[in-house]
């Protein structure tokens, strides 16, 4: 578990030292992801440490944002002026983009491979 | 209030144990009323912790620093957790394959539909300006979206609640949406809730299976992408009429 820890810390660094180095405007926890996918591909595959660590953490990803979610203690003032435009932008604005994609998703994939999704 | 007791708790309020331990505390609590309502989607787990904890944080009037710097420890956790998506990402990559095209217009449509659609509907009911910007990356994960919303000249932390109300929302209503337009495909499933819902739509993802999962998890890092390059470009142009 600690060398896969490390390995993912290690590529989180490397994700972030570029992302700040070239000013792009991907966070380096993405380019990390992106790096590593590309080390997975050149060595055939992650290895059984590194397939039960991220396993485990990606088991309790829900976890992982409750403290930020618990910020909205900051905001009660603004949410409690606003929450009329904030309630239906988010729900309808989350319903649109949910449909929008899965039938883009679903009218593309019926013309490249007819049949095999119907 | 006694005065040994007084001493613990200035003790206790200025360490980080009680933060990080009142945050495990809520979401297993969160995950044992989750599991007692048959892993419904509708008790989703942050939901739960976060109402608890807020509920908590409020009726002892400790302010959110104070919280946080036991919580930090969690919240630092997901930047590990993102390199992790790698790995699921690498074992579903041939269906991905199969399937570049979808992928690539689902992906377009869902983060230009998730920025636009946010902003328009909230100044179509009045929201602030500073409201509306905060607004426009609500689709992405965390961090890049507060990246997003600095940049537009919105307020990141508010970004960060409304991105998590997001993920929320998309955990718990998904299903019922792709049932009602009888999209079956788990591939677009999954990649559709990343699109949407970033990480909390992943993690719900991963709940139902490992592929779903894996889409959901390529959804998020390329929405995230795509968003910061586009976004900046777009909201300015549609904000100027708003303010």
């Amino acid at each position: 578990m600690l060398a896969a820890l490390t390995q993912l810390l290690i590529f989180q660094l490397v994700g972030e030292v570029i992302a700040r180095g070239l000013d792009l405007p991907v966070p380096g926890p993405v380019l990390g992801m992106l790096l590593l996918f590309l080390a997975l591909a050149l060595r055939r595959g992650p290895d059984r440490e590194l397939q039960t660590t991220s396993h485990t953490l990606l088991q309790h990803l829900s976890l992982l944002f409750v403290p930020a979610g618990t910020g909205i203690v900051v905001h009660l003032d603004r949410v409690a002026d606003e929450w009329l435009p904030l309630l239906l932008s988010l729900v309808a604005s989350t319903v649109l983009t949910l449909a929008v994609t899965a039938l883009t998703m679903r009218a593309l994939a019926r013309r490249s491979a007819p049949g095999e999704h119907a | 209030m006694n005065p040994r007791i007084a001493d613990l708790w200035v003790y206790l309020s200025a360490s980080p144990l009680l933060g990080l331990t009142l945050t495990l505390l809520a979401y297993q609590g969160a995950w044992w009323v989750h599991r007692r309502c048959g892993a419904s989607p509708l008790a989703n787990p942050v939901l739960i912790a976060v109402a608890a904890l807020v509920a908590l944080l409020l009726a002892t009037g400790t302010p959110y620093p104070t919280y946080f710097d036991g919580a930090q420890f969690v919240h630092f956790l997901l930047g590990p957790a993102t390199v992790a998506l790698a790995v699921p990402l690498y074992q579903q990559f041939g269906r991905v394959r199969a399937m570049l095209l979808p992928v690539l217009g689902g992906l377009l449509a869902g983060s230009l539909t998730a920025a636009l659609s946010a902003v328009a509907i909230a100044r179509l009911f009045g929201a602030s300006p500073a409201t509306q910007l905060s607004l426009a990356p609500k689709s992405v994960t965390t961090p890049i979206a507060m990246g997003i919303a600095e940049r537009l000249g919105g307020i990141p932390s508010l970004t960060a609640v409304l991105v998590i109300a997001t993920g929320i929302l998309g955990a718990v209503g998904a299903r019922y949406l792709f049932d009602f337009l009888r999209v079956r495909d788990t591939a677009i499933r999954g990649f559709a809730l990343g699109v949407a819902s970033h990480g909390i739509g992943t993690a719900r993802a991963f709940q139902v299976s490992e592929q779903t999962g894996a889409f959901a998890a390529l959804a998020m890092g390329m929405n995230g992408i795509v968003t910061a390059l586009l976004v900046p470009l777009l909201i300015p142009l549609f904000g100027q009429a708003a303010s």
